[in-house]
């Protein structure tokens, strides 16, 4: 009994060595299993309403961003990520960032949009306290992004601050790489004037987010 | 039959009696969210689900005219009990990892002679039109109520769908970048005033897989899995998961094995 049992062990010692050198033909590398993963996902959804199969095509930032798995990406990709977004950023032509605070409201109100769902022919609205406190009044909203609860207020109501807040709102991934927000204006989900409506909310001294 | 009725109308009350109290402040409110979800589990529609489901489980049906008594859900032919619990898995007779509704396709083209596209057409109920599929789960969850989660990673393709479905779970697409990982990565996260589960950790993962499938009442249907897995990407702005894909598949094994050590506790119920 114990010749069988060493005998086992030393057999099964001869079959698991090789497969510890050469791991990759047991179990296959990382970057194999990210590539199948993206094969798998687009044959696995099919086109319905506006939503096609192109959204599951990844450009850089969503690439990179995935591969990071929910931790920071490593220092050059974020560089890069945070770069190539910035030049992306079209800035209103007439240099103007402040829109009506009362349209604002509504953008940030309103969750519909984008989804196959949802009316193509739109708006979209950008569903900010999904995520995000803003007026004291909306006592229902998300806690996956930061208070913005005073946002001009605290940080003065400058050209600088409000030219941040459009391009922020315009290109999230330009500030902050892998950031779990929206890029809205970049992928077309709001328009300019939509964007500046939102700027409004958070900077106009009027906006109850500031009072 | 009564004695369901009668929970279903007490819960009622109750939910309409706890209502009300809804506009008071933040932490009240997630307080009496709380006290509304805990009076709809003493009477939950799913039970209506459920014995639909085995009465039709039971029931000579397809082409071949056999019920399902014999299909093999993992345990052997004809045994329900449990069976959920170390879902999804490697098949031999299939030769791939199945998910619930994934197998129950199988016993219904190889044992009731369905076509394919029959058997997995219309598997989300709507109040018109009632989902046999949503039944069938609904029986088979329940039999497995109290069971710990015990998914295995034996088999290379069982392991191969975890992976997968880890990095479909992180895969950002779409209009606005969103991955699960958006919304279920962090702990103590809500959107508006629901709560989201951290599903990349333990407790996370086993509080939520091991209360679904379940009745919601917002929308008075039986929600399975991949339901569940279907309109979390309507949400995320991705085109529409197709039932019983590879990909829903290996999510659910990512999210199932996750939970392993839980007792399951569904059909639950849901605002």
């Amino acid at each position: 009994m114990p010749r069988n049992s060493s005998l086992i062990a030393l057999l099964a010692a001869a079959l698991a060595g090789p497969a510890v050198l050469t791991g990759c033909a047991t179990a296959p590398g990382d970057a194999e299993v990210t590539a199948k993963a993206a094969e798998v996902l687009k044959a696995s959804f099919r086109e319905q309403g506006q939503a096609r199969l192109d959204r599951l095509v990844q450009d850089d930032t969503q690439k990179t961003c995935s591969e990071s798995a929910g931790k920071a990406p490593p220092k050059d990709a974020a560089e890069r990520i945070e770069k190539a977004n910035l030049a992306s950023i079209k800035w209103p032509a007439d240099g103007n960032y402040l829109g009506d605070w009362k349209n604002g409201e509504k953008i940030a109100q309103e969750g519909r949009g984008m989804q196959y769902s949802d009316d193509p022919k739109g708006p979209a609205g950008a569903n900010c306290y999904a995520c995000h406190q803003l007026t004291p009044q909306e006592l229902s909203y998300g806690t996956i992004g930061p208070s913005l609860y005073q946002f001009g207020k605290s940080r003065g109501y400058t050209d600088d601050v409000r030219r941040y807040a459009y391009g922020k709102l315009y290109n999230a991934e330009a500030y902050s790489a892998c950031t779990n927000m929206p890029r809205f204006g970049h992928k077309g989900i709001l328009t300019e004037q939509q964007i500046k409506d939102v700027v409004a909310l958070l900077m106009d001294p009027q906006s109850p987010v500031n009072k | 039959m009564r004695c369901i009725r009668q929970r279903l109308l007490r819960g009622a009350a109750l939910a309409l009696a706890l209502a009300a109290p809804v506009v008071l402040g933040q932490g009240s409110t997630v307080d009496e969210i709380a006290k509304y979800r805990a009076a709809l589990q003493d009477g939950n529609p799913a039970e209506l689900w459920e014995a639909r489901g085995e009465d039709l489980w039971k029931q000579k049906r397809g082409p071949k005219s056999v019920s399902l008594e014999r299909c093999d859900l993992g345990l052997g032919a004809g045994v329900v009990k449990g069976a959920y619990a170390q879902l999804p898995k490697y098949f031999p007779d299939a030769d791939r990892v199945m998910d619930l509704e994934t197998r129950i396709v199988w016993c219904m083209v190889t044992l009731q002679g369905y076509a394919e596209a029959d058997a997995t057409k219309g598997p989300f109920g709507s109040p018109d039109r009632k989902s046999d599929m949503e039944a069938y789960v609904a029986y088979v969850t329940s039999q497995a109520r109290g069971t710990r989660m015990n998914v295995a990673l034996d088999h290379p393709k069982e392991r191969e769908a975890y992976r997968l479905g880890e990095k479909m779970f992180y895969f950002r697409g779409g209009t606005h970048d969103f991955a699960c990982a958006t919304c279920h990565g962090e702990d103590g996260k809500r959107i508006r005033l629901q709560d989201l589960p951290n599903l990349t950790k333990t407790d996370g993962a086993q509080k939520a897989y091991t209360t679904w499938p379940a009745y919601r009442v917002s929308q008075g249907e039986l929600r399975s899995f991949q339901w569940r897995l279907n309109d979390c990407f309507r949400q995320q702005r991705f085109p529409e998961l197709v039932f019983t894909s590879e990909a829903s598949i290996a999510l659910t094994m990512f999210l199932a094995r996750n939970a392993n050590g839980a007792a399951f506790d569904a059909p639950a119920i849901k605002r």
